[in-house]
């Protein structure tokens, strides 16, 4: 199981979770998907691609904007979220739940720059302003 | 600048909205989501507050002729109870603005967009004669709330005592009382839907507003917001002022030659038009991604790698399945049923194959 806490935010708005055996999950934070509104297409790359942290990996088009997405670490991706692609609207509905983007292979550690639950809140509270 | 409060703003958070600076006013963007107020729109109904428009009364024994003077469309075969749609130019074509016109039984009522009320105004005056007319703007005093979607009628009939909305056809209006309130029932709307317009005293809109949505709940009502006014009147095809329609575009080429008659008279903007219509330089057209992707206003209109013109309105149309987007191109260069592409992002090789395809992109079922 994966604990919460250990979930971690770029200033991008995108977050990793870690998971068991060396994987983790990537999305995009629910303060993302408030500020893009409804969510109609999702650009994701395909099983097996690589992920660079801090490089472009796809983008997220809203009724309102596209947005690029930059990947939190680097690995390779195991499994994109069909459900979110077919139906975007969960990412609105669940951004930090079941409206994940992708599963990965850890390359290494989880960057330490990134930041935690509280600092991102913070952090996403001055951005909103 | 800080922007006005609507007189329902407070209503509007109390129901969860999100408010986004437009036009000068605070007004509710969503409520829920885009996708599901559009939704509603379009299989029930939906009910916005619209009450940053302008209202503009035109009284006095020379109302008709200075009206006449003023707008493209033909104020004289307007008769009471009737509305019109109809734009309003400069002397060189420019449009000044795209309003709704309503026949009274005294006088005029003229409803023209929130961000051109001061210049409408200052316009409006300009044209005035010597003596005659008299416009008064009551926009702050005047709410509109618009009740849209296909039981539009069903939900309102029983609030509307004694009126019979059903004999009310569309582009006509009436005075009447929902819920007691004094109101004007227009049958008019910006949704491409069955729908009614209310305009109401300022202080009696909270309460008809909540009136409404209440009964209307188990009808599957949703307030609506801009965000969905906004995909629906693209689907309709409707022009928005601002994007679509500006002081440097005329109505011929914007695709509303229909509101515009030559030969009613004189008014300003005439001789312009009749040489735009002699000599059209662009068409306005509709086009409908064939893949991914969402248009955006700005963004190029391309045939074989070269522009030939400019999306004016884009967003993603729920009820076509589609990113869509309306916009002017070189006459002649985009038949309906051909092929272009759209610059989709900031990337130019980012593009979007999109067929290009008569407007409206959405008719109601009849």
């Amino acid at each position: 199981m994966s604990d919460p806490s250990l979930v971690r935010f770029t200033k991008t708005h995108e977050w990793v979770r870690p998971e068991e055996g060396g994987e983790a999950v990537i999305g995009i934070s629910d303060h993302a998907q408030a500020q893009l509104g409804d969510v109609i297409f999702l650009e994701l790359p395909s099983t097996g691609a690589h992920l660079t942290a801090g490089q472009r990996f796809g983008a997220v088009e809203s009724v309102k904007a596209a947005s690029d997405l930059y990947s939190p670490v680097s690995g390779e991706v195991l499994e994109v979220n069909q459900a979110a692609v077919s139906a975007p609207e969960v990412v609105n509905q669940d951004a930090q739940g079941a409206g994940w983007l992708l599963r990965v292979r850890l390359e290494g550690e989880i960057p330490a720059g990134l930041l935690d639950p509280q600092a991102y809140d913070a952090f996403a509270e001055s951005d909103s302003h | 600048m800080s922007e006005r409060e609507v007189p329902l703003g407070a209503l509007h958070r109390r129901l969860g909205a999100r408010m986004v600076p437009f036009a000068g006013y605070q007004m509710p963007l969503q409520y829920s989501s885009i996708r599901d107020e559009h939704q509603a729109v379009r299989e029930r109904a939906g009910l916005f507050d619209v009450s940053h428009m302008g209202e503009v009364r035109v009284g006095g024994p020379g109302a008709l002729a200075y009206l006449q003077r003023l707008v493209t469309n033909d104020v004289g075969k307007l008769e009471v109870g009737q509305a019109l749609y109809t734009v309003m130019c400069r002397e060189d074509g420019g449009i000044v603005d795209d309003l709704l016109v309503y026949r009274d039984p005294d006088d005029y009522m003229c409803v023209v967009n929130a961000a051109r009320h001061d210049d409408d105004l200052e316009w409006m005056g300009r044209q005035l004669p010597l003596s005659g007319v008299e416009l008064e703007d009551q926009s702050d005093q005047t709410c509109l709330l618009a009740l849209q979607g296909p039981l539009s009628l069903q939900i309102l009939a029983p609030l509307a005592e004694g009126a019979d909305l059903a004999s009310i056809s569309y582009y006509h209006h009436r005075p009447g009382r929902v819920l007691g309130v004094p109101v004007r029932l227009s049958r008019t709307g910006y949704t491409g839907e069955d729908g009614f317009e209310l305009y109401c005293d300022r202080h009696a809109a909270e309460g008809l507003f909540q009136g409404i949505l209440d009964h209307g709940r188990s009808h599957g009502v949703l307030p609506a917001g801009l965000g969905a006014r906004d995909t629906l009147r693209l689907e309709a095809g409707f022009r928005l002022y601002g994007q679509d329609i500006t002081l440097e575009r005329e109505p011929i080429s914007a695709g509303l030659g229909w509101v515009v008659k030559l030969d009613k008279g004189e008014f300003v903007g005439r001789e312009a038009l009749v040489r735009a219509k002699a000599e059209p330089q662009l068409s306005f057209i509709g086009i409908r991604l064939l893949g991914r992707g969402i248009p955006r206003p700005h963004q190029a209109i391309l045939v074989d790698g070269q522009p030939i013109g400019e999306v004016t309105s884009g967003s993603y149309g729920f009820s076509v399945g589609a990113g869509i987007a309306m916009g002017y191109v070189r006459l002649g260069s985009a038949p309906k049923g051909s092929e272009v592409e759209v610059a989709l992002r900031t990337d130019p090789a980012d593009r979007g194959r999109a067929q290009v395809v008569a407007l409206p992109f959405y008719r109601r079922p009849t």
